[in-house]
């Protein structure tokens, strides 16, 4: 394992240390591993709070700030955070107006966020709506899974609701805004390498040099299916013709197209598969309103990349051009 | 002193329990790294060290002794097995209330209410490949083998036998709850890793029943 860290159980407490020094408009909570935007609670506002397992950076802790998270929560390394700090989380961010949880759709995640949920509920009556993101068409069948992960939507929920949030929309409404992306937001991925949790020290598994697993979750969990090594071309119609079978996203105000890395793939090469992505939609008589490119929801140093689509109206325009800035977004403020 | 458990013999159990996940951390890691994302091991560790050190003062009640054991694994485990292993101890706690020390009736019924907990936490049934289908045959086996009047260490080396059976029996499953069902019929084949460490955990209940009665 080639890896720039001091000690493989040190590594998200070490990490902290580095944005809190990186970022000290943001708080850091130490203790609970938690990233607060400095200015919380916002008086009046509806608290974000996000969190899940480590080596997904940005996401969530690089999302915070005005615009975005109110606070994240930071699990050991693919391990959803505990209800203690999701709970502490949530007390530091209300402002009286109600604290939203936004949940990726993972087994463990979904159990701890509801467990602090109870615990924050009956210990200081703050009022909190809890979100599941499930995006990931590469899950078919909810019946006989855990059903759909929470993978790139993820990073649009989060900038959409937080503008959502700072312009002052009460809970329910903020809430609605999270559903509305849920449901017209889909996203694949794929991956060319697995990656190394730094405490177990190997790869979580193995990909031969002329093989790709597609359908990739983030935490390195093996895909649906592998196949041999493609060129970008049909490695974007791999992506994308799942997504556009799963819902149509032609007509409204367009959509954004998110093209996202998994952590070890260059940029370089994420603009060779934006070009695909952008072909296949036009060829599809989908119109691009808006774009991000880069890693921002990542599985270590896995190389492969992610597509996600996000149906786009007035009001989601807006709120996707909202300032925001946080150490992973950053426009217009 | 004689049968059943007493607060010296579930803090052997604690004990054991913790010492059997430090000895299996590689190989929960390597199960879960076949179907899941290979941290199983690491997060019981983390989890059950922390329960061991919290036993350095011993509570004079179970359902304190499983409380905390509980409490501590919410709180360091993370990930689907903290929740669930957590509510497992919890609701020994509950089961357990004022009793000093539970014979065979009253350890079936207690670790039938922790079973009872970890199906709803988990929204999931028998025959799912998870922790489940090595804790279900256990309670069952306890149960029956309380009724036919064996004493709690034969009862209980019976519930460890139906869970190591149970365990065995997820290797052919597909799993449909957790991460593993991601996989699809690719889970088929893989032992679970959920049901290798709640074999553990009923085998060193049986271990520190026998040894500390």
């Amino acid at each position: 394992m080639k890896k720039l860290i001091n000690d493989p159980d040190a590594v998200v407490r070490d990490a902290l240390g580095g944005v809190a020094l990186a970022h000290p408009e943001l708080r850091i909570d130490r203790e609970h591993r938690l990233v607060i935007r400095g200015d919380a609670p916002v008086r009046g506002k509806v608290g974000l709070v996000s969190g899940g397992g480590s080596g997904h950076e940005p996401l969530h802790g690089g999302f915070v700030g005005p615009g975005m998270l109110d606070a994240a929560c930071a699990g050991e390394v693919f391990t959803s955070p505990v209800p203690d700090q999701m709970q502490a989380a949530t007390t530091a961010v209300d402002g009286g107006a109600g604290v939203v949880h936004i949940v990726k759709n993972y087994t463990g995640d979904v159990m701890n966020f509801e467990m602090a949920a109870e615990m924050a509920q009956a210990e200081s009556g703050v009022e909190v709506a809890a979100v599941v993101i499930d995006d990931d068409v590469a899950v078919r069948d909810s019946l006989y899974t855990a059903g759909r992960r929470g993978v790139g939507l993820t990073v649009l929920v989060e900038k959409v609701a937080g503008a959502a949030a700072e312009a002052g929309r009460d809970l329910a409404a903020v809430v609605d805004v999270i559903k509305k992306v849920n449901g017209q937001g889909r996203s694949m991925g794929m991956a060319l390498t697995s990656c190394t949790v730094p405490a177990a020290g190997k790869p979580t598994f193995d990909l031969p040099d002329n093989e790709m697993e597609i359908g990739i979750g983030i935490h390195g969990e093996p895909g649906r299916e592998r196949v041999p090594l493609a060129p970008a071309r049909e490695v974007a119609q791999m992506l994308v013709e799942p997504i556009l079978e799963d819902y149509d996203f032609t007509g409204g105000d367009g959509v954004l197209c998110f093209v996202n890395g998994m952590g070890a793939t260059p940029l370089i090469e994420l603009y060779v598969m934006y070009a695909e992505v952008a072909a296949l939609l036009d060829r599809a008589g989908i119109t691009i309103a808006r774009s991000l490119v880069g890693p921002y929801i990542t599985s270590l140093d896995m190389a492969g990349c992610s597509v996600t689509l996000l149906k786009m109206d007035d009001d989601l325009l807006g709120l996707w051009d909202a300032p925001v800035a946080t150490p992973g977004l950053r426009w217009g403020a | 002193m004689s049968e059943g458990l007493d607060v010296a013999a579930a803090t052997a159990w604690l004990r054991r329990f913790a010492d059997r996940i430090a000895d299996e951390k590689g190989w929960l890691t390597e199960l879960d790294s076949a179907i899941g994302d290979g941290d199983h091991g690491i997060n019981m560790h983390r989890g059950m060290s922390a329960v061991a050190a919290d036993l350095a003062d011993q509570p004079a009640d179970l359902a304190t002794l499983f409380k905390r054991a509980g409490m501590k694994l919410v709180s360091s485990v993370g990930g689907a097995s903290g929740p669930l292993y957590g509510t497992f101890f919890l609701r020994l706690a509950t089961a357990a209330g004022d009793a000093a020390s539970l014979d065979g009736a009253g350890l079936a019924s207690t670790l039938r209410a922790g079973c009872d907990g970890v199906v709803a936490r988990g929204k999931a049934e028998l025959g799912e490949k998870t922790m489940l289908d090595a804790l279900l045959p256990a309670a069952d086996a306890l149960e029956a083998a309380v009724a036919d009047g064996k004493e709690p260490a034969d009862a209980l080396t019976a519930a460890a036998e139906a869970a190591r059976a149970g365990r065995e029996s997820t290797i052919p499953m597909q799993a449909t709850k957790g991460r593993a069902s991601y996989l699809g019929e690719r889970s088929v084949g893989h032992l679970d890793p959920g049901a290798a460490s709640a074999t553990l955990l009923i085998e060193t209940l049986a271990d520190a029943v026998a040894d500390e009665s």
